[in-house]
């Protein structure tokens, strides 16, 4: 589709209000030789029980229904991996479907799960998700990832998916980059930030403390992307639970933190992005009419959108989002946010996607500082501090677990755990991880509403994911 | 002796002969750093998936003939009628209806240009295709969509001129029968079995 009815852009409608009362994660590793996907799975919610201080029997007995993200079954050679996961975490009789949706099923196993609770079907439901991406070589790897891709009209050019993903970037760099080398600086400014916030973060897989120059010096993998624009591949599993209001009431009892409110709404568009018709571009809320009308002039061959320089999906998901809980303009009305950073590049047009910058001006987040825990350039909190876990360039990629983990990410900021989880000096020696020197509590302080987007490659899926601290809604019928 | 598995259709049912998969035993995975203690094993695969085109098989076979098939919907109830499609859709993804494969050979070879396009030095297992890997996004006059292929002369560049070239000598029937060269590139330039 190419034009919407207003029955397609219905804001969505919770029957009820939904609340994420707590959640876990295992340690991210590019390969985990020493333990099964289920083992993994039990570490991440055992977590999310101990931080609302129960044993795993005791919040077990109260889920209802399981969600289960997974995107590769072929990765592990495992059809219906969800069973088996649902069978070790001894969760059987209870209902369970697998969810699955590339980059994004993380975010859409939240989708679900929420949608779960807000129907009435079930007050707690367990959405967990994990990716084992380290059963075969990288090479195989990079093919069964291409399956991804169209299997008659993709696939076969090179099994490659950095390949079709590029594409989009090239055309992003020499439109909207204008091919700058300040542009270029820009986005290794990004791979810095990401990595250097993973050193902080001891669940996260490729901590480094690195310049512009080395993300500049490194190989190139797709001009003018670099090895270091790149996410990582990774093995691991997060999860979290989600209730309607009298269950998490009552499993926060002795919580050291209240249950927050989750809103999640999702969006999509053809995977072959060459298959994509232009459209005029769907506003957000605080964009006008005709503010997109001299694009084209300003930056030439910008004027075909989506083309291969928008996501359209993810401008749907903010859409439906903002749009659900009142969200006016992301920048003032969140406090910290957590992005699909797949390539520096696509963590820059997610930015005008969802509306943290107009299109065509994504650059200026990074470049004002807005995005840093700490704006570089004034010394004061950045404005809306973005992928303090080191996001999919830092922290992790596997896939089913990605967007549950950022989820994780911004809802320990606004509980104000941020620094007891990711400082912890038992859990970096349980990881077999140093602490750095240097390490720095990056909790935003005083947070109090915050987005993740979940984002399949080249932008076939995305899901937004709102949490608020129930005590600061915007809209109070949200 | 082993054979390639092969497949034919008769009275609408796969008939199929030789081998579709190949065996190959497990082997051990120890830990070097814990006396060589059992981890796991490997599992090897190696097997032949059948797979049919159905509505699309038209547009490869086709390229085998050196030509390059869209679909266009005419339904006259369909709000966007006469929407010319490459990659070609068997139906109109509005209305659904049946589109018609039409002929659009000399269209992309008078205005096919490119989009966008990336070099990429690696692939992934079971690529087929040389190394640096050009992929291009093409664009025509008057279709709607645009479609991925791969350059096989010269350097891409955006709005650059391109036309389609065919591999009917030794067709392999699927989409990498299709290729692109700059405009003007003489014959004598081609790729082994290609031609225009």
């Amino acid at each position: 589709m190419i034009t919407f009815s207003e029955k397609q852009l219905k804001t969505p409608k919770m029957m009820r209000p939904v609340y994420l009362v707590t959640a876990g994660q295992s340690k991210f590793d590019r390969a985990q030789p020493d333990k099964r996907t289920e083992e993994l799975c039990v570490d991440a919610l055992t977590q999310a029980a101990e931080l609302i201080e129960m044993t795993p029997a005791e919040l077990k007995s109260h889920i209802h229904t399981c969600y289960y993200g997974h995107f590769a079954d072929h990765f592990g050679d495992q059809l219906l991996g969800e069973a088996v996961i649902h069978d070790r975490l001894g969760l059987d009789p209870l209902g369970n479907i697998g969810i699955k949706t590339g980059g994004a099923t993380g975010g859409s196993t939240l989708w679900e799960a929420a949608k779960a609770v807000a129907s009435g079907y079930s007050d707690c439901v367990l959405a967990m998700g994990w990716e084992r991406m380290d059963e075969v070589p990288t090479d195989e790897g990079n093919f069964l990832i291409s399956c991804a891709a169209d299997k008659d009209w993709e696939s076969p050019l090179g099994h490659i998916y950095t390949g079709y993903y590029a594409v989009m970037a090239q055309k992003y760099w020499q439109v909207f980059g204008k091919q700058e080398d300040s542009f270029r600086k820009t986005l290794a400014e990004i791979s810095v930030k990401h990595h250097g916030y993973a050193r902080f973060n001891p669940y996260a897989q490729a901590p480094m403390k690195i310049t512009v120059d080395d993300v500049l010096n490194s190989p190139v993998v797709a001009n003018p992307l670099r090895a270091l624009d790149a996410c990582v591949m990774s093995v691991g599993a997060a999860c979290a639970i989600i209730c309607d209001e009298a269950t998490a009431m009552e499993l926060s009892k002795n919580s050291k933190h209240k249950p927050l409110r989750i809103w999640v709404t999702a969006a999509s568009h053809t995977l072959r992005p060459a298959d994509r018709r232009d459209m005029e571009i769907p506003l957000l809320p605080n964009e006008k009419a005709d503010q997109y009308k001299d694009l084209g002039e300003r930056f030439p061959g910008g004027d075909r959108y989506p083309g291969f320089t928008g996501f359209l999906a993810a401008r749907m998901a903010a859409y439906y989002a903002y749009n659900m809980t009142g969200v006016k303009d992301p920048t003032e009305d969140f406090d910290v946010i957590e992005l699909h950073d797949a390539f520096t590049i696509s963590d820059v047009q997610s930015y005008e996607d969802v509306g943290i910058r107009p299109y065509g001006e994504g650059r200026d987040y990074v470049e004002s500082g807005d995005c840093y825990h700490t704006n570089p350039k004034t010394g004061k909190p950045g404005k809306l501090p973005s992928n303090l876990s080191g996001g999919l360039i830092g922290c992790m990629h596997a896939v089913g677990a990605t967007g549950i983990m950022q989820v994780f990410e911004i809802a320990t900021h606004i509980w104000n755990r941020w620094a007891e989880i990711h400082g912890d000096e038992k859990r970096w020696k349980e990881f077999n991880r140093e602490k750095p020197s240097d390490w720095t509590n990056l909790q935003v302080e005083g947070a109090k509403r915050a987005m993740a987007i979940s984002h399949a490659g080249v932008g076939s899926h995305v899901t937004a994911t709102i949490l608020m601290d129930p005590d600061n809604l915007i809209k109070e019928d949200a | 002796m082993s054979m390639f598995g092969q497949v034919y259709v008769k009275n609408n049912q796969y008939k199929i002969k030789g081998d579709f998969h190949h065996l190959t035993p497990n082997i051990p995975i120890r830990s070097a750093d814990e006396n060589w203690k059992l981890l796991g094993v490997t599992n090897p695969r190696d097997m032949t998936y059948i797979h049919t085109y159905g509505g699309e098989a038209i547009f490869f076979e086709s390229l085998s003939k050196g030509k390059l098939m869209a679909s266009r919907c005419d339904n006259d109830k369909c709000e966007f009628k006469g929407t010319v499609y490459q990659p070609f859709r068997i139906h109109c993804p509005d209305c659904l209806g049946k589109n018609t494969v039409i002929d659009m050979t000399d269209l992309a070879k008078k205005t096919a240009k490119v989009h966008t396009f990336m070099v990429c030095e690696r692939s992934g297992a079971f690529n087929l295709l040389d190394k640096p890997i050009k992929f291009i996004n093409v664009e025509f006059e008057g279709v709607s969509t645009i479609l991925m292929g791969y350059l096989s002369v010269g350097e891409p560049k955006i709005g650059m001129k391109v036309t389609p070239i065919f591999n009917t000598l030794d067709p392999t029937y699927t989409i990498l029968d299709l290729s692109w060269v700059p405009e003007g590139t003489p014959e004598k330039d081609l790729p082994r079995g290609f031609s225009f």
